[in-house]
């Protein structure tokens, strides 16, 4: 259906310029293959970003780079001569760099410690930190070795994951997801950064969801879907339909945006201002709030201030997004929402029953050993007395896979044998079944692929009931915040205030200043309208 | 070999009084030790203090039939014993539970440690305040004829105490997959989180709950050995039953059902391997390499972990 | 006064010398993000192996002896948590059982039934020439046994590997995160095996230390939960080496005591002094309450 696509620079010969080849690369794990023959190679003092869904491969086929894990078939090449890398120390050791989605720093340990991890001998901390201080000048990273990993911002960490890779002289740079944990302002700063990386002789794959990063910063794009490499071939020679086409294996060739992906994460594909003339108005007034704060504040564990005299209302029918980067409060606002976090101080009103999704689905919203059945009734297992009549829960758990289109065997299996898209719509119609006043739901869309988190939004944005059930929803991808709000609030340093929808429906800006704090004052208003 | 083999199949079934005055009185503690210790792991508490429990049950069970005499009728007297016994059981796992849900001390160490000093304390008990009238023997005076429980069957040893054993493995059967006093302490074992977040359930309470639930179990088999076994209390009273228990758990698989199955087999075990010491001059401690190889080999013979909630233990006193 | 102090003193080091071979092996393995709570099995293990062993060729093959068997026991520990991915408490708690028993039957084998004690090859301290005349501290840290010696050196050599190696950075790297040290190109369970292999070592050597430099015999049981203990002092240590040295002299103290409120006399039942180690251990555990330091990856305990 799709074509692969491939194009050469002419006159040159392309071995002279690949820093790192893979070709024919194929992983299984047991059953279950994640690569099938995918290939890429990456020329030096390049660009090279790396597209695919949730589960196309693209983290295994870099993984297999890096030596984290043995291709069950093909061959890697670094700088034309073919290696065999038994661990990472192997690929470290021909000059190749990872920096994982998910931080392979120690936060108890100095920035010093965390770089000097893998040498070998006496470890003189002082020689390490003059070199570390010497290639973040170089690089234009600043970084303060003594500092503690654990105190330092996310964006700091990332500097220090980049300056560890370099310190050990990586010519060829991995970055997984780079700008998934950046606010949009960090991220084109490092997006900048790379390609200067890049100009000044370095070599950089960069895997990513988002077309836009692909095609501002990539010199070539690689596509791969399940498993196999679609499209391979410099930025220039393809167009951003056919990326999406690739991407989804949906295309019909005829350039129009699959349904499917125009609520996902695609970048600039999403017209937002289609989205937005689906925003169903509600009326503040009519209604009463389900679901008000008035001056809630929190302070956690550790002593810092998460929440600063929060007041909310949310009504009925409405569709509250929160928006804010990780840490500055919509964690913990959507906790006190739903009941699960007792504020420090101030008033929360809200029904008896709020249903919640949190993030972490297999650790916070079902146990993966028990049943359906039984997760079913987990969410009656706090007040349930006497006996359980597992009957009645056996009927209404089968009821309940048919109505909310859950795709299972039946009640009996363990939840662990669903899919990830299955299982968060059982939460979610479990948690709808429970509270048919207030949702909240946290990042629901976290490890599916495009089509799964597709239809959770749907779902969200059809709920239906009279009245309608007031939802509070958070992702940290805005654009799936903006195709579904009807009402859009941001965290910032533990405030929280709406942000007016600006006059193009398109423009993120407001948005995305809201959240770094760089906004005038004017931008920001308010959230409560009483 | 085939000597001490012969021994051992000879003391644990080779008559009717082997079955039904060694393996089977041996078999009792463990019923009610085994089922403790299993209710425990199912809701992620790592009690390793059955041995101290048991203890402590032992010598406050002797200490109220000493008390209050030979005049009160066994019908009152008994009850009283086992309710005592099961009491101090329990409080002396409240300590481990207090210790973990307020300090976050890991149960797995505290539980020891408190055997320890039950250990202590029994060594003191029949030196000082329960020693016989003669102040000759480190041990208690025999309790009156009320307190003596009786046998179930004429001229065998086995005692009420079994009986109580089967019934606490058969309710706490029904418990557990009937209730919602059971699903909840499964799903606190399963994932504490997942029982917070989802099913609102409060965990600590629950874990309180079962932590003094598995103490009272092991304090009602040691007020069960002294009723109806030794009638006195010693030094030695159990040869490790309460560590042996947790072997009888984990070959059961943490199921109350299948926990008769595994008391009976230990008990077999240790009524044997007396024998074996006696008739083939095998020591018996040879029993304590057993259990520690039947867990090991439950362990190497489950993938997954034994018990669901082990990655919690001490779970509150963590970031 | 010196005559009840410096007795009391010199019995704190005497005590707290196993304790502390014991414990800072613990924390090695601990370091490593690997809670070994079967140190006692491994204790007792190394009290036997110590004991056969003197036997066979005086005290030093006495500590090889002890150290051996201290090593398999843990190699076991290891071969069921490293490789099996069994659960380490569980596999701790049979290791203790197994070391337990084992030990017994051995012992009641080799020496008959009725375990009769016997006296064995020991070692005597020495006062170390000068240091040993000086007031106060001579008697009491200068004539010790060979083995307290060697813990003095050990001490600072041991903090200075962790601090300043990159084994050792690599080891606390592990303790905190198995992934990141994964990715740093850390081989993660080799040098997991090698802290658990020295803690058996660490573990049997307190034992051979307990039968050849303290009690001069075996009986069963004698480790009396001081592998316990040990993990209890390197919670007091906070995982650092010279803390839990410091810890271990504390316990040496606990220990100790008994022998000084005996001699000074009072009424109280002895088994109370017998139970101070032990509640010792739970009122500090209870009072160390902020753990923040503990290796994050014993926390995490998913393997």
């Amino acid at each position: 259906m799709t074509r692969s696509v491939s194009t050469e620079p002419v006159g040159v010969d392309p071995r002279d310029q690949e820093a790192l080849a893979l070709e024919g690369i194929t992983v299984r794990f047991g059953s279950v293959t994640a690569l099938e023959g995918a290939h890429c190679t990456i020329r030096r003092g390049t660009v090279h970003a790396i597209l695919g869904e949730n589960g196309a491969g693209k983290s295994t086929l870099m993984r297999a780079a890096f030596g984290w894990l043995t291709p069950d078939a093909g061959t890697i090449r670094v700088h034309g001569a073919p290696v065999r890398f038994q661990s990472s120390a192997d690929a470290i050791a021909q000059g190749i760099g990872m920096v994982h989605q998910h931080f392979m720093l120690i936060p108890a340990m100095t920035v010093t410690e965390n770089i000097a991890l893998g040498g070998q001998g006496r470890f003189d901390a002082s020689t390490t930190a003059a070199r570390i201080a010497e290639v973040a000048r170089k690089t234009g990273l600043p970084v303060d070795p003594t500092a503690r990993v654990r105190d330092l911002a996310i964006s700091a960490q990332q500097r220090v994951e980049i300056i560890k890779a370099l310190v050990r002289e990586a010519q060829i740079l991995i970055l997984d997801e780079p700008t998934a944990v950046l606010t949009p302002d960090q991220a084109t700063e490092l997006l900048r950064w790379v390609r200067s990386f890049a100009d000044a002789g370095g070599t950089v794959a960069l895997i990513t969801h988002k077309l836009r990063e692909a095609f501002t910063v990539a010199d070539y794009i690689t596509v791969l879907r399940q498993g196999r490499t679609v499209v391979s071939a410099a930025r220039l020679a393809l167009s951003e339909s056919h990326v999406i086409e690739a991407l989804t294996g949906t295309g019909t060739g005829t350039g129009v945006t699959p349904a499917s992906v125009e609520a996902s994460t695609v970048g600039p594909t999403i017209r937002i201002a289609d989205l937005a003339t689906e925003r169903r108005m509600v009326d503040h007034i009519a209604d009463a709030p389900v679901l008000r704060l008035d001056g809630v504040s929190y302070v956690d564990a550790r002593g810092v201030t998460r929440l600063r005299a929060v007041d909310l209302a949310i009504h009925p029918g409405e569709i509250l997004g929160v928006i804010g980067v990780e840490g500055s409060g919509p964690r913990e606002l959507l906790r006190i929402l739903a009941g699960r976090l007792a504020p420090t101080s101030g008033r929360v009103t809200r029904p008896d029953a709020v249903g919640f999704v949190p993030e972490d689905r297999l650790h916070d919203a079902v146990i993966p050993t028990f049943s359906l059945t039984e997760n079913l009734a987990l969410a009656e297992g706090g007040h349930a007395r006497g006996w359980m009549d597992w009957s009645r829960w056996w009927g209404v758990t089968r009821d309940l896979l048919a109505t909310a289109d859950v795709r299972a065997v039946g009640p009996d299996i363990p939840m662990a044998t669903l899919s990830g898209g299955n299982q968060q719509r059982f939460v979610m119609a479990r948690e709808r079944r429970r509270a048919t006043a207030a949702l909240i739901v946290e990042n629901p869309t976290r490890g599916l692929d495009l089509n799964a988190s597709a239809r959770i939004l749907a779902d969200l944005r059809t709920f239906g009931g009279n009245p309608r059930p007031a939802v509070v929803f958070h992702s940290t991808d805005l654009d799936e915040v903006l195709s579904v709000a009807t009402r859009v609030v941001v965290c910032f340093d533990g405030h929280v205030a709406e942000v007016q929808s600006p006059l193009d429906p398109n423009d993120r800006t407001p948005y995305t200043r809201a959240m770094t704090g760089s906004d005038g004052a004017g931008d920001v208003i308010s959230a409560e309208r009483r | 070999m085939t000597e001490a083999l012969l021994a051992l199949w000879d003391g644990a079934f080779g008559s009717s009084y082997a079955i039904w005055s060694a393996t089977l009185v041996r078999s009792a503690p463990l019923l009610l030790l085994g089922l403790g210790v299993a209710l425990a792991f199912r809701a992620g508490v790592l009690n390793i203090g059955a041995e101290g429990q048991f203890l402590m049950g032992a010598i406050s069970a002797t200490a109220i039939a000493q008390s209050m005499g030979g005049t009160v009728p066994s019908i009152v007297m008994i009850p009283v014993m086992a309710l005592v016994g099961a009491l101090a059981g329990a409080s002396w796992a409240g300590i481990a539970a207090w210790l973990r849900q307020r300090f976050g001390v890991l149960e797995v160490i505290s539980t020891i440690m408190l055997n320890f000093i039950a250990l202590a304390s029994i060594s003191w008990m029949v030196r000082g305040p329960l020693q016989e009238p003669t102040r000759i023997y480190p041990q208690s005076a025999e309790i009156p004829g009320p307190a003596q429980w009786p046998f179930l069957i004429p001229g065998q040893r086995l005692h009420l105490g079994f009986v109580i054993g089967l019934l606490a493995c058969g309710i706490a059967w029904v418990v557990l997959t009937r209730t919602a006093i059971g699903f909840r302490i499964r799903a606190v074992g399963a994932s504490p989180s997942a029982a917070t977040s989802a099913g609102g359930i409060a965990v600590a309470g629950t874990v309180l709950r079962v932590f003094l639930v598995s103490g009272a179990c092991a304090g009602l088999a040691g007020a069960a050995e002294v009723g109806g076994v030794t009638w006195a209390l010693y030094e030695g009273i159990s040869p490790g039953y309460g560590y042996t228990a947790i072997a009888v758990a984990l070959l059961a698989r943490l199921h109350p059902g299948w926990i008769i199955v595994s008391a009976i087999f230990f008990g077999a075990l240790e009524a044997g391997a007396s024998a074996m010491q006696r008739d083939a001059g095998i020591p018996s401690v040879v029993v304590q390499v057993i259990v520690a190889l039947v867990i090991l080999g439950v362990l190497a013979g489950s993938q997954r972990r034994v018990i669901a909630g082990a990655a919690t233990l001490g779970a509150e006193g963590r970031r | 006064m010196d005559a009840l102090l410096i007795p009391f003193l010199d019995a704190t080091i005497r005590t707290a010398t196993p304790l502390a071979y014991a414990a800072l092996g613990e924390v090695v393995t601990e370091r490593s993000g690997v809670i070994n709570i079967g140190l006692e099995g491994i204790i007792i293990a190394g009290c036997l192996g110590g004991l056969i062993a003197a036997g066979a060729g005086g005290p030093t093959v006495g500590f090889l002896g002890g150290a051996l068997a201290g090593l398999l026991m843990a190699a076991l520990f290891a071969l069921f948590v490293l490789r099996l991915k069994a659960d380490a408490i569980i596999t701790g708690t049979a290791l203790t059982l197994l070391g337990l028993g084992l030990t017994g039957t051995v012992y009641r084998g080799v020496f008959g039934l009725e375990g009769a004690a016997l006296g064995t090859p020991s070692i005597a301290p020495i006062a170390l020439p000068g240091l040993s005349s000086l007031p106060l501290v001579g008697p009491v840290f200068f004539t010790q046994t060979v083995m307290t010696y060697l813990l003095y050196l050990l001490v600072p050599l041991l903090a200075w590997w962790l601090a300043r190696t990159h084994t050792g950075l690599a080891l606390r790297a592990i303790g905190e995160s198995r992934t990141a040290a994964h990715a740093a190109g850390i081989a993660v369970d080799r040098i997991r095996w090698g802290a658990i292999l020295f803690g058996g070592v660490m573990g049997g050597l307190c034992g051979a230390t307990l039968v050849l430099g303290q009690v001069g015999t075996f009986t069963e049981g004698m480790s009396a939960g001081r592998g316990f203990i040990a993990i209890a002092i390197v919670v007091l240590g906070r995982w650092r080496v010279v803390g839990t040295a410091l810890a271990a002299l504390l316990f040496g103290g606990a220990f100790a005591l008994q022998y000084l409120l005996q001699a000074v006399g009072w009424a109280l039942p002895y088994q109370l002094f017998l139970a101070l180690p032990y509640l010792l251990t739970l009122v500090m555990l209870a009072a160390l309450r902020g753990r923040a330091e503990a290796p994050a990856e014993l926390a995490s305990h998913e393997g």
